[in-house]
């Protein structure tokens, strides 16, 4: 099986270290990324700017890169549900689905190999004493159904970051008032209506406040970078970090920590 | 001034935002429960959106045999191209009559067609007789909310304005002694008034009745009394039969306000029977105007058409984080929220080309929707139609044009964000603040690292080969190479 790693623009070029993270634990879990260096961005900037021959182009270079590619882990929910949900209607013919078909959100992927089977979970992770607020990003709810959304009565369907945290040894997961309210990046939205996006995102941080979250864990960062804008700027003490940092920081020995000069992450 | 303005201004009065928010939120999660109560809640939404779907599909056919059943049981039956029309269609009725007094339930209809306005010019008194449709009458503003019409206000600013327009004890806040204030003040109102209008929640095609639901039976009073009753329906409202009406009525107030069922479903058909013993000159009248004003223009474009399946019930305006945070005024629009940010645009692309943006594309409105409306995918289908037309924030077009070329040549990108990050790392962050206001006035920028990922993957992957390289020359250079050299 060939995997690729798709590593969002704002991962690669600000949050480094989630990349890194992602591939130690990959590893861990016997599984070989590659990163093919074409890939810049899906092209959800634009779509939701309503530019959307530039969308289109984005997507048609998204395909070329990943050619090949048995399946394409995505670091970011909200660019997986772009790739499947918008690419099968902007990419001509049959290529969008195909490569639709193809990519997973990352704790998606990652849990259909590393908590598959009955009964104990054989995880290469230890521990992480720490209790963690879990931010659920809507584009993985929502569009690509990781988990039940708060207004759905449909059966639950399992939410594979929540059930990747829940493997890990002496990490609680606090229980929020409002499990899946929008943090209120939104792209551009956070740009245009940057006054309700803020309060949005303050909304979130209490509430992980008042649950006693010591730091937040998403699939996306995305939502954590506003997040941890907000956090800064309004004094709040969280540290922010994807769920592969979380399961990276609990594996036993990670040589990669010393050799790259990561430490914790940044807060 | 647009929504991102009168959001920020809203959003400054934080104690009110966070009541606003609250409030609406009580209303979210009460309908939430309440669609714990119905087994099979989603297949009730997947059916309700079915027969939507398939009545839109045919218009003409169920008007029309609503029309002839309207008839056949004594109504009469206007069309109204446009709002200009239902309101001459309205003010004709009222002006052969010489009626000066009228009283009218809820109906985001004839708010949308501006018919109060209309009538007042012609010197015709039009009382809303629901309680938040009276309260945000009274003073002079519409609606912010499409079922919870003065949601916006709190108790306080009510009696403040209880006291001067109906001379109750200044400071009254207790929403029973505010009811009784407006029921006293209604109530003669309701017995003078000449006509009563209403809106119409659903028509039904094979009987040529219709539905009005309302929590105050004000729609009864209004229309009991007098001998005229006006219903102003827009096209999208047929159902085909009268046993369609059950999923509707299950998901309507649930999905609303997470009641089983509003107070008053009222059944209409024909004009109501002469009271017993009444000598009355004139017999009840019934007229119900069908109103198009841009909804076949709707109906048009596979895009949007599914918009009007909605059935009014506010449901995603409470879950909507943005409207719960800018208030209904902030959208500038007879209908706030996600689908009103869906459907005005087709009335007006000028003046709410800005409304699919005032959205976080969270998708929580498609969810709620008692009808399945893909309100989220609909708003993002807008924007690339508005900007396609030209309807482009003009800074969008210059930043995006340039990011958009980078992201299309991978060298030129890793350059330049290269070049940024350092640039970013060596500038002072205050005058970073200056350039990126709107990400830092609530923000702090990230800590910027020194390299990209895809900079540290190439080291990481030079290491990973060096230190393979280095086993296999130790392992080929050792007489007895064990297993652990090669771990």
């Amino acid at each position: 099986m060939r995997v690729a790693l798709f590593v969002p623009c704002y991962v690669d070029q600000l949050r480094p270290e989630v990349g890194l993270a992602a591939l130690d634990v990959l590893e861990a879990c016997g599984i070989e990324a590659d990163f093919p260096e074409g890939q810049t961005c899906c092209g959800q900037p634009f779509l939701t700017a309503g530019e959307t021959a530039r969308a289109r182009a984005l997507a048609g270079r998204f395909i070329d890169v990943f050619e090949g590619f048995d399946t394409i882990v995505s670091l970011s929910g909200s660019c997986a549900a772009t790739v499947a949900r918008q690419f099968p209607l902007l990419a001509p013919g049959s290529r969008g689905d195909e490569v639709a078909g193809r990519t997973r959100e990352f704790c998606d992927f990652l849990a259909d190999h590393a908590l598959a089977g009955d009964g104990e979970p054989d995880t290469p992770w230890g521990a992480f004493p720490h209790r963690v607020g879990l931010h659920s990003s809507c584009h993985a709810l929502r569009e690509l159904g990781l988990g039940t959304p708060s207004e759905s009565r449909a059966p639950a369907r399992p939410d594979p970051a929540r059930r990747l945290l829940e493997s890990v040894a002496d990490l609680e997961l606090v229980a929020l008032e409002r499990s899946d309210e929008c943090c209120g990046f939104g792209g551009i939205f956070a740009l245009e209506e940057e006054a309700v996006s803020c309060r949005m995102g303050l909304d979130r941080l209490e509430d992980h406040r008042r649950a006693r979250a010591e730091l937040i864990a998403s699939t996306d960062i995305s939502c954590l970078l506003h997040l941890a804008g907000v956090a800064e700027k309004n004094a709040f003490d969280f540290r922010t970090l994807h769920v592969a940092e979380v399961l990276a920081a609990a594996l036993p020995e990670r040589d990669a920590r010393e050799a790259h000069g990561v430490s914790d992450g940044p807060r | 001034m647009g929504h991102v303005d009168r959001a920020r201004e809203f959003v400054a009065d934080a104690s009110r935002t966070s009541w606003h928010d609250e409030a609406l939120w009580f209303v979210r999660a009460k309908r939430d429960q309440a669609a714990d109560d119905v087994p099979d809640w989603e297949s009730l939404r997947t059916h309700a959106g079915r027969i939507k779907r398939h009545a839109l599909s045919r218009l003409p056919e169920l008007w029309k045999q609503f029309e002839q059943n309207a008839q056949d049981a004594g109504a009469k039956v206007h069309w109204a191209r446009d709002a200009e029309e239902h309101n001459e269609i309205v003010a004709d009725l009222l002006r052969d009559r010489g009626i000066r007094r009228v009283v009218k339930s809820k109906s985001m209809l004839t708010e949308e067609c501006g018919l109060n306005e209309r009538l007042e010019a012609d010197g015709v008194e039009v009382v809303d007789t629901d309680l938040g449709e009276r309260i945000v009458q009274l003073r002079r503003e519409p609606p912010s909310h499409i079922v919870m019409p003065a949601i916006h206000l709190r108790r306080d600013e009510v009696g403040d304005l209880f006291a001067k327009e109906m001379g109750s004890p200044p400071g009254l806040d207790d929403p029973g002694e505010l009811t009784d204030v407006a029921r006293r003040d209604l109530r003669p109102r309701f017995l003078a008034a000449e006509a009563g209008l209403t809106g119409v929640n659903f028509a039904v095609a094979e009987t040529g009745g219709f539905v009005v639901v309302t929590n105050e039976g004000n729609a009864d009073l209004g229309t009991a009394l007098p001998m005229l009753h006006i219903a102003s329906v827009g096209l999208e409202k047929i159902i085909p039969r009268q046993r369609d009406l059950a999923p509707f009525l299950r998901l309507l107030a649930r999905s609303a306000t997470g009641q089983a069922i509003t107070t008053y479903t009222s059944h209409f058909r024909g004009p109501r029977r002469p009271a017993p013993g009444a000598d009355d000159e004139r017999a009840p009248e019934l007229h119900v105007v069908i109103v198009d004003n841009g909804r076949s223009h709707l109906l048009g474009r596979p895009a949007f058409r599914e918009a009007l399946a909605c059935i009014r019930c506010g449901a995603c305006l409470n879950t909507c984080p943005v409207y719960r945070r800018s208030g209904g005024h902030s959208y500038g629009s007879t209908i706030p929220g996600p689908i009103g940010s869906v459907l005005e645009p087709s009335r007006d692309p000028v003046a709410h080309a800005e409304l699919p943006r005032a959205c976080s594309l969270c998708g929580s409105c498609s969810e709620v929707c008692p009808v399945r409306i893909p309100l989220h995918h609909q708003l993002l289908a807008w924007r690339g139609e508005l900007v396609a037309a030209g309807h482009r924030p003009m800074l969008q077009h210059y930043a995006l044009e340039v990011v958009g070329r980078l992201f299309a040549h991978p060298a030129t990108y890793r350059g330049l964000g290269a070049l940024a990050r350092t640039l970013a790392r060596l500038v002072p962050k205050t005058a970073l603040t200056r350039v990126l206001p709107a990400w830092t006035r609530g923000r702090d920028l990230p800590p910027i690292p020194p390299k990209s990922f895809r900079a540290l993957y190439r080291e990481r992957a030079r290491r990973r080969a060096s230190r393979t390289d280095r086993r296999e020359e130790r392992a080929s250079g050792s007489s007895h190479g064990n297993e652990d050299a090669m771990r």
